[in-house]
């Protein structure tokens, strides 16, 4: 290697390390804040001091956060709701993207527009309406028959598995797939749904990647719908958890603790992700 | 159609598009039409009397605005009386608009702006509702201003990650981190370093400019608490479509930037001819995607500022929120959502009709 | 409780308790409650709850607990969806609008219950009781005797509180010493309920209100001479730079007094054990200023009701009765520093016995407390004068910003025939 393209990457590390530090300041911020008590926390808030584990140092604000909630308990609602959630909806959107792109049927064309522009809806603003829409449908579960969705895993899962983005995200990419594959697959006597599922969603490694991070990030951090159709702790998600903590004298401690805590599992999946995301590189020859 | 191999397709096709449709038509599609329904009366969340068909009067409570001339104050001799600055003194608007029954078409209604009028006289912009009016510039100037440069930060990251470098992936992770914080913390930790007498932003300004940077109070000023805002969301948000860029970074064939390199195509000849056109689907994506975010701006407002001061951070969805569940008047937030709609479905077919197919 | 634990060891028993063996069960009433995150509250009432379990064999409580922030929500949406508790309890001020609403029946509690109750914790409603409380909270000035003596400044007294040239003085004073960042900090970090709880009753001391229920208007209530009056008053505390502004962050509101940085603050008692550890004898509580017409703190707190779908009223009032006993008010007192309901509370009580440290608020909250506009318009209303204080604070037109909290507040009267 010679000397000028070694100071260029020098240079290019540097660049990566200085955006990095913009991106990870508040976020250390927050790590370094639940080791401290709260007064000291407040205290160094205001300087470089905040960034730095310094001080009186401990691990008591994740102590008295498990006391104060029943953290593991919402990490799991959180969990088993947003990885049900992902699931389903990326079976379901892709395979209606999938009907949407390579698929000629009457309708489709309308059907599409109305999904899309649904999109343009705000969830904040049809929050009351759907409240009314869920409690009047039934549901057969183990405890029988009942009229009205509030105070259970369903009435946080069903409602989000399908949503416009996630669908437009595979449209998008079903798009920039080379037809000619298609034909071939037909050719060769495949029915659709073989394709859909043997050719295309092989193929799928960077949006499925892609799809499944943005719903699992939408779902996790649900707040006001749960707020909404949880009464029980039973199936109270994390954000609403994080309530738990703004009492009239706030735990900041026990605040970034419980922070800190509930973001370890977003970022696991990230890095778990990351990698099939690193993997389909290999299998970008598909194009062209 | 009904036989054949176009039928069946027809059939398959429903098939597959069904679920997931029917899904938005129960949870997404249903309930809207409700929510249209009720901007059309007086619904309140909470109230034991039943609600009645109003017709366009929540609308026109938004968007009602009138003109008036206002005449500067005048001595006996007909004379303008002007003020030891030498600016003409001005009666109160209040005088006007308030249980005046000579102005029965001005009750209720407040200055939203007003300019230099002829002779001494000032030209008023009166609106029935200047706090939706406020919401409605300042999310629109939220996504001008930040739809391009949040997708364009965004892009150059996206660039930026994806080369093939020793230890790429902890960048990808670090610069993704932001999105993956709730939004709600991150307004929230945020409001520690904005804050006007001894946040963090403030101190380390005044640490490089050696002290000669006067704090400011970032959320407490009408100029620029959009501003911090708008600076936040973009923090956020970028890492989010940083990565809707690198998937579509990386469904572009390696084959042509091998080809073109064997041509000696330079790196911007490379971005132009290569890169730009392979993301053109991506580019709609992601514009689009942003675009409705922006329009929705809501939980950094509700936590950083609730839509102070003086009105300067309020929006849409916020407005929408607030009159609907806090003010109860769900007739009303409704009517702000249906104007969100109306609106935005008409910027995206016109975006739809810029970046229409040619051929 | 014991059912349920014979219940979960065998099936024919489950059987049985279903077809027929019920009239030995304990019946469930289920209750809500808006302290969920606070280990300490919780203590106390799972305590309370098993008392009364154990002391009768009709009923039994099963306890739901929400976070507090969003407590309000939570209920108007179990109300829309239709599946309230049996009980609930309710923020003093929000408790007519529920009423009105029906969410609520009217409390049938034995003769006598509430006699000697602090008049903050009885929640009446259009002539009928609906709430009654185990406490009252209060606010007062906090300031500190060394800083006080050493600019001169008198100490005021329930019976002499300041007025308004004397507070304006004191605040002056403190300022030119330079000593602080801020010489007074009412709270502007607090938004939210915080406004009109803690900054109406300045409105009501300078003789104006949020609205008038009686007629009911807010039209020359709030934006009347003495309202106007109010805001500029209010808006002059920020023009000098008096208090900390709007974009305050909740952790200044924290510290700003413990550490030194304001002198004084205006705050309620739950947050006074704070203060009291630091200062110990050298911290002052002190009464609310009187601005011409009375010095006036407010008044209700979280009290309990039985909501109108209970489908057995008599169980639940028989546990609201069960609660109110003085020695559960003592045992929240002492928990959570609250002011106790009844005189003899307070007197077995650690914080407000004789001699208490916060005795004093006991006495505020008897002869300063008054209620906040007693109507369901209250809730409305009072986003919108949390509005107007906003934006006066923030520079608004003071006339301007009363007309409009006015006009939206008789906006929302008149959508709601005026809550009649």
């Amino acid at each position: 290697m010679d000397r000028e393209s070694f100071a260029r990457l020098i240079l290019r590390y540097l660049l990566l390390c200085w955006v990095a530090l913009i991106f990870l300041f508040p976020l250390v911020f927050m790590v370094v804040s639940s080791l401290k008590p709260d007064l000291q926390l407040l205290r160094d808030s205001s300087s470089i001091r905040a960034f730095l584990p310094i001080g009186d140092i401990s691990l008591d604000n994740y102590g008295l956060a498990a006391e104060r909630a029943p953290i593991g308990r919402f990490v799991i609602n959180s969990l088993f709701v947003t990885g049900t959630t992902v699931v389903l909806s990326l079976v379901l959107c892709s395979m209606a993207a999938f009907s949407f792109v390579f698929l000629e049927w009457r309708g489709r064309g309308v059907v599409l527009a109305v999904i899309l522009a649904t999109f343009i809806v705000p969830f904040e603003t049809i929050a009351i309406p759907l409240l009314l829409v869920v409690n009047n449908l039934p549901w057969i579960g183990i405890d029988g028959f009942r009229i009205g969705w509030i105070n259970s895993y369903q009435v946080q899962i069903i409602p989000w598995i399908a949503d416009a983005l996630t669908i437009f995200l595979f449209v998008q990419f079903f798009k920039d797939l080379p037809k000619d594959l298609i034909e071939a697959a037909r050719v060769d006597g495949a029915t659709w749904f073989q394709i859909y599922r043997r050719v295309v969603m092989p193929l799928c490694g960077p949006v499925l990647a892609t799809a499944a991070i943005l719903k699992f990030l939408v779902m996790y951090n649900q707040y006001i719908w749960p707020l909404m159709v949880t009464q029980s702790e039973d199936y109270r998600p994390v954000m609403v958890g994080l309530q738990y903590f703004f009492q009239l004298n706030t735990a900041w401690g026990e605040v970034m603790a419980y922070l800190s805590l509930i973001t370890v599992p977003v970022l696991a999946f990230y890095l778990v992700l990351q990698r099939a995301f690193i993997s389909s590189i290999a299998s970008t020859g598909i194009k062209g | 159609m009904a036989a054949g191999p176009q039928g069946r397709q027809g059939l398959t096709g429903w098939a597959m598009a069904s679920p997931a449709f029917i899904l938005m038509l129960i949870f997404l599609i249903t309930p809207f039409i409700l929510a249209f329904g009720l901007s059309f009366t007086n619904q309140r969340l909470i109230s034991p009397n039943p609600a009645e068909y109003v017709g366009g009067r929540n609308f026109a409570n938004l968007l009602d605005l009138s003109f008036f001339v206002l005449e500067p104050e005048r001595d006996e001799a007909g004379d303008v009386i002007y003020d030891d600055e030498g600016e003409p003194e001005y009666p109160r608007l209040r005088t006007y608009t308030r249980n005046n029954p000579d102005y029965p078409h001005l009750d209720g209604m407040r200055e939203w702006m007003s300019i230099g009028w002829s002779d001494d006289s000032r030209l008023v912009l009166l609106a029935s509702d200047v706090v939706f009016m406020k919401a409605l510039t300042n999310t629109i100037l939220f996504v001008i201003i930040v739809a391009p440069l949040q997708a364009g930060f965004a892009l150059l990251l996206a660039l930026l990650i994806n080369q093939k470098l020793r230890g790429i992936t902890a960048f990808r992770v670090i610069y993704f981190m932001p999105v993956v914080v709730s939004i709600v913390v991150v307004a929230f930790l945020w409001r520690f370093i904005y804050d006007g007498q001894n946040g963090l932003l403030n101190s380390m300004l005044g640490f490089v400019s050696f002290g000669a940077f006067q704090p400011v109070d970032w959320l407490g000023n009408p100029n620029t608490a959009l501003p911090s805002i708008m600076a936040m969301s973009i923090w956020q948000g970028v890492g989010f479509h940083m990565i809707i860029w690198l998937a579509g970074l990386q469904t572009i064939p390696v084959s042509l930037y091998e080809a073109a390199d064997i041509e000696g195509a330079n790196r911007w000849q490379k971005f132009r001819y290569i890169t730009w056109p392979g993301l053109r689907n991506t580019a709609i994506l992601v514009l689009v995607i942003i675009t409705m975010q922006c329009f929705a701006l809501f939980a950094q407002v509700d936590v950083m500022t609730r839509g102070g001061p003086l009105d300067s951070t309020q929006t849409l969805v916020f407005q929408a929120v607030q009159r609907g569940y806090e003010r109860q008047d769900i007739a009303g937030g409704s009517a702000i959502s249906v104007l969100l709609f109306v609106f935005v479905l008409l910027i995206s077919l016109f975006q739809r009709w810029l970046t229409r197919d040619k051929d | 409780m014991k059912v349920a634990g014979v219940l979960k060891t065998s099936l024919p028993v489950l059987v049985l308790a279903a077809f027929g063996a019920s009239a030995q069960a304990q019946t469930p009433l289920s209750l809500w409650y808006h302290g969920a995150g606070n280990p300490v509250e919780r203590e106390v009432l799972i305590g309370l709850i098993d008392d009364f379990n154990g002391s009768q064999g009709d009923w039994v409580i099963e306890l739901a607990e929400f976070p507090q922030e969003s407590y309000n929500e939570s209920v108007v949406a179990a109300a829309l969806a239709g599946n309230l508790p049996d009980i609930v309890d309710v923020d003093g001020p929000v408790m007519p609008n529920w009423a009105w609403a029906g969410y609520l029946r009217p409390l049938e509690l034995p003769e006598g219950t509430i006699d000697g109750f602090l008049p903050g914790t009885i929640g009446e409603w259009n002539g009928e009781l609906y709430t009654v409380g185990l406490w009252d909270a209060a606010v007062a000035v906090l300031a500190r005797q060394s800083v006080l003596d050493e600019y001169g400044i008198r100490i005021p007294t329930l019976d002499d509180p300041w007025d308004r040239e004397e507070l304006d003085a004191a605040l002056t004073t403190l300022q030119a010493s330079g000593d602080f960042e801020y010489p007074f900090d009412v709270g502007m970090a607090w938004t939210g309920e915080w406004y009109p709880y803690a900054f109406g009753p300045f409105l009501q001391s300078f003789g104006g209100d949020i609205f008038d229920a009686s007629i009911p208007t807010a039209e020359g209530v709030l934006n009347g001479d003495e309202g106007i009056d109010f805001g500029e008053w209010w808006q002059s505390l920020f023009d000098r730079e008096l208090v900390p502004g709007v974009s305050q962050d909740a952790a200044d509101r924290e510290t700003g007094f413990v550490d030194g940085r304001y002198a004084m603050q205006w705050n309620g008692n739950w947050a006074v054990l704070s203060a009291l550890e630091t200062y110990g004898d050298d911290l002052l509580i002190l009464p609310a200023p009187d601005f011409g017409n009375g010095p006036t703190i407010g008044a209700a707190s979280w009290q309990f009701g039985v909501s109108s779908t209970s489908e057995h009223p008599d169980g639940a009032n028989e546990f609201i009765a069960f609660l109110l006993q003085d020695e559960y008010q003592a045992a929240f007192s002492n928990a959570l520093g609250l002011v106790p309901a009844t005189a003899d509370a307070a007197a077995i009580s650690e914080y407000y016995s004789e001699g208490g440290p916060l005795e004093v608020f006991y006495g505020l909250s008897e002869q300063q407390a008054r209620l906040r506009v007693v109507s369901p318009g209250y809730l409305v209303a009072a986003l919108e004068f949390e509005k107007a204080m906003t934006d006066i604070a923030s520079g608004a037109d003071v006339a301007d910003a009363l007309d409009a909290a006015a006009d939206a507040i008789n906006d929302d009267l008149e959508r709601n025939n005026g809550y009649q």
